[in-house]
């Protein structure tokens, strides 16, 4: 029981400097004047999520976070960046005039979320002990019950790649 | 834990990703917010496949991370055609499909 208890504290302190990481990250993603910078804070705030799968009891997911979000889509971001601009650094003109009705309907949506989770899930716990699923669980049921998605996924997958190529070649 | 910690994480930065798609101007910091909403589904995705001590939330979380990966694959190609085409990825400037 007390051994439960104190899991539980640093399950929460885990929880909050992780949930600290993520909103500064975050904040700084779409207020930084550098898209280099942005690139990297959103390093970070993919990396937290990970973190965050992990404290979920789902090591699957957490590693093709990491793998596909942080190995091959910060890569893609930053040749995006190389590809598209001169320059390195700070720049201007990077927001639009709209920066007031931005933050006045992202309050709104965070105000309305939040009225409506906490009305919903307030003293809804998770297990403590949770089920752990395992990777081979999770393969069965991609391949299982999971399978027609699966394939409808390589195909949006496959005209992904086959799109990216003919909208960026050079003719 | 409560779940509802991880649900508003979740909402807070799903906001602050709704924030960065309409106040940024250039596109890769748009694309960068789209992927901020995506995490931050991903995130209630796994949390309520704890609480409900099944495995399709994990799978739907996995199914979210590869479509987000075509997405930023085409949407790259998409950015870097405007570039080649205007020299510039100001997206306030696209405005040849208004009527």
């Amino acid at each position: 029981m007390l051994l439960a208890a104190q899991q539980n504290v640093a399950q929460h302190i885990a929880f909050g400097i992780i949930a600290a990481g993520m909103i500064l990250g975050a904040i700084r993603v779409v207020t930084t004047s550098n898209v280099v910078h942005a690139a990297l804070w959103l390093v970070t705030v993919l990396g937290g999520a990970a973190a965050l799968y992990l404290l979920l009891a789902a090591e699957f997911v957490a590693v093709t976070q990491i793998l596909v979000y942080i190995g091959a889509i910060t890569v893609l971001f930053l040749f995006g960046t190389m590809l598209t601009r001169a320059r390195i650094g700070r720049e201007g003109g990077l927001d639009n005039p709209y920066r007031g009705i931005a933050v006045v309907v992202s309050l709104l949506l965070a105000g309305v979320l939040g009225y409506v989770l906490i009305d919903a899930f307030s003293d809804d716990q998770l297990p403590e002990e949770p089920i752990i699923t395992t990777t081979q669980q999770v393969s069965d049921s991609i391949f299982g019950p999971y399978l027609i998605p699966f394939w409808a996924l390589s195909f949006v997958l496959l005209a992904a790649v086959v799109g990216a190529i003919v909208l960026a070649r050079k003719d | 834990m409560l779940i509802n910690e991880f649900l508003l994480l979740g909402a807070v930065l799903f906001c602050i990703g709704v924030y960065g798609v309409i106040a940024r101007r250039n596109g890769i910091m748009v694309l960068m917010s789209i992927e901020l909403i995506l995490n931050s589904v991903n995130i209630n995705l796994l949390a309520f496949a704890l609480r409900n001590g099944d495995v399709n939330g994990q799978v739907f979380a996995l199914y979210i991370i590869a479509v987000a990966a075509a997405e930023v694959g085409v949407g790259l190609a998409m950015v870097l055609l405007i570039y080649r085409n205007r020299r510039s990825i100001a997206l306030d400037e696209l405005s040849e499909m208004k009527g």
